[in-house]
């Protein structure tokens, strides 16, 4: 910010800035730094077999099937939610707001065991999957609506805000010169969004990637079927394969960096929307 | 009657927002619905508009029942209060977007588009976006953007409340003298009494939901109807009982009486008095430069009225014993409001002419 001046910082001021930055290097830098020499502490070559596994390879694929598929499902999901929180009146809002932050709230383990409890075998929804044919619990299908439950909230959060601030206006007067309903949200209610929309799937997949505990529950750990990256990282460090588990978390590490990268270029663009 | 409102209602859960509303407009004329916030000015601009439903009652536009006509298909441009102009587009693209819609052929659209900056005084300024212009400018581009897509009739909601009150006087006139050469049957809404009957041919004055008294604003400056016409329009003193004033207490009755300051004359003790025995004794309370007069609160008896003093005259100083003279007062009785003359003067003028 241009207007602060460049004033001598005092001792208050200097302390809490150290400490903060104390905190956040032996919180975060330094465990990142950990796991990236760890994951080379047994030369290159051990580093490319972990990473190169055709396990790790499978996990992967895995970790981004199920974070594309719970990206899609949010999007429209978050999209149609902002949408009717921000532009119609109904009785119960508050409640409907409140029930979409449950994701933020509630223990990633109990969505796992939610769905456990739905699908599997003692599960109500159980008689119903194995009539379709379809197995959710321990399975591709059961990830994948893990991930999609811990993460739903993302989207939809980001974008009522920003929807709330600008009101109705714009859309009723589009709406009263005849502009489709389609119109309307590409031309008008969307480029007020963008950014937002935009941050918000960064936050999802972030999220979506690193996904561990609801997906535990629901993965059975089948390796090369049901391991995700996370997944796979616990499996190599309880097996002892200490630099091959660092070397394939290297891999979760670099993801998330790129991931708060785009996110910092988009929080700038957000800004400057705005101005 | 080219816009016709026969007794609507409209309530929001428990609040009345329009009672047994009535309004005809006439083609051509640009009227003004004046009222307090809270008064349902807007719902009644809103519901022409198709924004919202009445409850029960019909609207009529030119001669055609538009209750179950949607918004977008009654053939009319609205003007937000605060503009609501596309941010993300340019001028061009925001006064296109109505016959865009339309889909008009490119060429004329252009034509159009042209045409209505020229009107509006901003040629040049059209790929600017809306965050690039000053209010007033925002202001022209949201009633061009109306006026674009030809509609028969235009809807302005507080078209000036959010603009600095320099730049609304010339606005105001710059909007009523445009309508006029658009010759566009035009309704805005305005909480501002002044504006009204600048601006306005025909003013509706509402109330609490119902429409108090419709006139020129010279008919409603001269004759309210309502003891609420009189207070809302002019600035005024409203008490009790006016058969304690020199020169009213004749008439008979007693009762509420509403006083503009154009009504009395204060002088000092020292001035040449022509009614010596219809004046009264008062006090001066306060008084106020006003930039052309000065706004003098004076008592007489129990009430305290306020009246306007030129500066050409000598300056009164607050605990002056000074001269008021009520030339006549609005009395509001049972069979509604009258304008009562001071018969003291009524008598002296036979005496004198």
């Amino acid at each position: 910010m241009k207007y602060k001046s460049k004033k001598k910082l005092t001792f208050i001021q200097k302390t809490l800035i150290l400490i903060s930055v104390l905190f956040v290097f032996f919180m975060l830098v330094m465990p990142m730094i950990v796991v990236i020499t760890k994951s080379l502490s047994n030369g290159l070559q051990a580093y490319k077999e972990a990473v190169l596994d055709k396990y790790t390879i499978k996990a992967l694929v895995l970790t981004f099937q199920a974070t594309i598929v719970a990206l899609v499902v949010n999007t429209i999901f978050g999209l149609f939610a902002a949408w009717t929180i921000t532009k119609y009146h109904f009785k119960h809002k508050k409640i409907l707001t409140t029930i979409i932050d449950i994701p933020f709230a509630v223990s990633p383990i109990i969505a796992g065991l939610i769905f456990v409890l739905t699908f599997g075998r003692i599960g109500w929804a159980n008689g119903i999957t194995e009539f379709l044919n379809i197995k959710i619990v321990f399975a591709v299908p059961g990830i994948v609506l893990g991930t999609i439950f811990v993460t739903f909230p993302f989207i939809s959060r980001e974008i009522i805000p920003v929807l709330n601030s600008q009101g109705s206006d714009q859309e009723e007067a589009a709406a009263l010169m005849g502009a489709s309903v389609f119109k309307i949200f590409k031309n008008i209610t969307f480029p007020q969004i963008k950014w937002a929309f935009i941050y918000g799937i960064i936050l999802c997949s972030a999220r979506a990637m690193g996904e561990f505990g609801a997906v535990s529950v629901l993965s059975g750990h089948l390796r090369g079927k049901t391991n995700t990256l996370p997944l796979h990282v616990e499996i190599l460090y309880s097996e002892f394969k200490f630099s091959a588990a660092f070397a394939v978390s290297s891999i979760l590490v670099i993801l998330s960096l790129i991931m708060l990268i785009i996110r910092n270029i988009v929080e700038y663009k957000m800004k400057k929307a705005e101005d | 009657m080219y816009v016709e409102l026969k007794n609507i209602n409209k309530n929001f859960g428990n609040f009345k927002a329009s009672n047994n509303v009535n309004i005809s407009i006439e083609k051509g004329s640009l009227s003004a619905l004046l009222g307090p916030s809270g008064s349902g000015k807007t719902t009644i601009l809103r519901m022409i508009a198709g924004l919202e439903q009445p409850d029960s009652g019909n609207i009529f536009i030119d001669g055609e029942k538009v209750n179950d006509i949607p918004a977008s298909k009654r053939g009319i441009g609205f003007v937000f209060q605060n503009y609501a102009l596309f941010r993300f587009m340019s001028v061009y693209d925001n006064i296109a977007f109505g016959l865009e819609v339309q889909k008009k052929d490119k060429k004329i659209i252009k034509e159009r588009v042209m045409e209505l900056i020229n009107l509006i005084g901003l040629k040049g300024l059209e790929k600017r976006y809306p965050h690039q212009l000053s209010g007033g400018q925002r202001q022209r581009v949201a009633f061009a953007r109306a006026l674009a897509p030809n509609p028969h009739l235009l809807l302005l909601d507080e078209p000036f409340a959010a603009i600095d009150s320099k730049v609304r006087q010339e606005l105001r006139i710059w909007l009523k003298e445009t309508i006029k050469k658009v010759g566009i049957t035009s309704i805005f809404v305005t909480h501002d009494q002044d504006e009204a009957i600048e601006v306005a041919d025909n003013i509706i004055v509402t109330n609490k939901g119902e429409v108090e008294q419709t006139g020129t604003p010279l008919e409603i400056y001269r004759n309210p109807s309502t003891l609420f016409v009189s207070r809302f329009i002019g600035q005024s003193t409203q008490f009790k009982d006016y058969s304690k004033l020199k020169g009213f207490s004749g008439k008979n009755k007693s009762g509420i009486a509403v006083i503009r300051p154009e009504f009395i004359k204060i002088s000092s003790k020292d001035e040449l008095q022509q009614y010596p025995n219809s004046v009264e004794n008062g006090e001066v309370k306060s008084a106020f430069f006003r930039g052309s007069h000065l706004e003098v609160k004076v008592q007489v008896n129990d009430v305290i009225l306020t009246g306007i003093r030129s500066l050409e005259k000598s300056t009164l100083q607050v605990g002056d014993k000074v001269d008021v003279l009520i030339y006549r007062i609005f009395a509001y009785g049972k069979d509604g409001m009258h304008i009562i003359e001071n018969e003291l003067l009524e008598y002296n003028e036979a005496v004198y002419i």
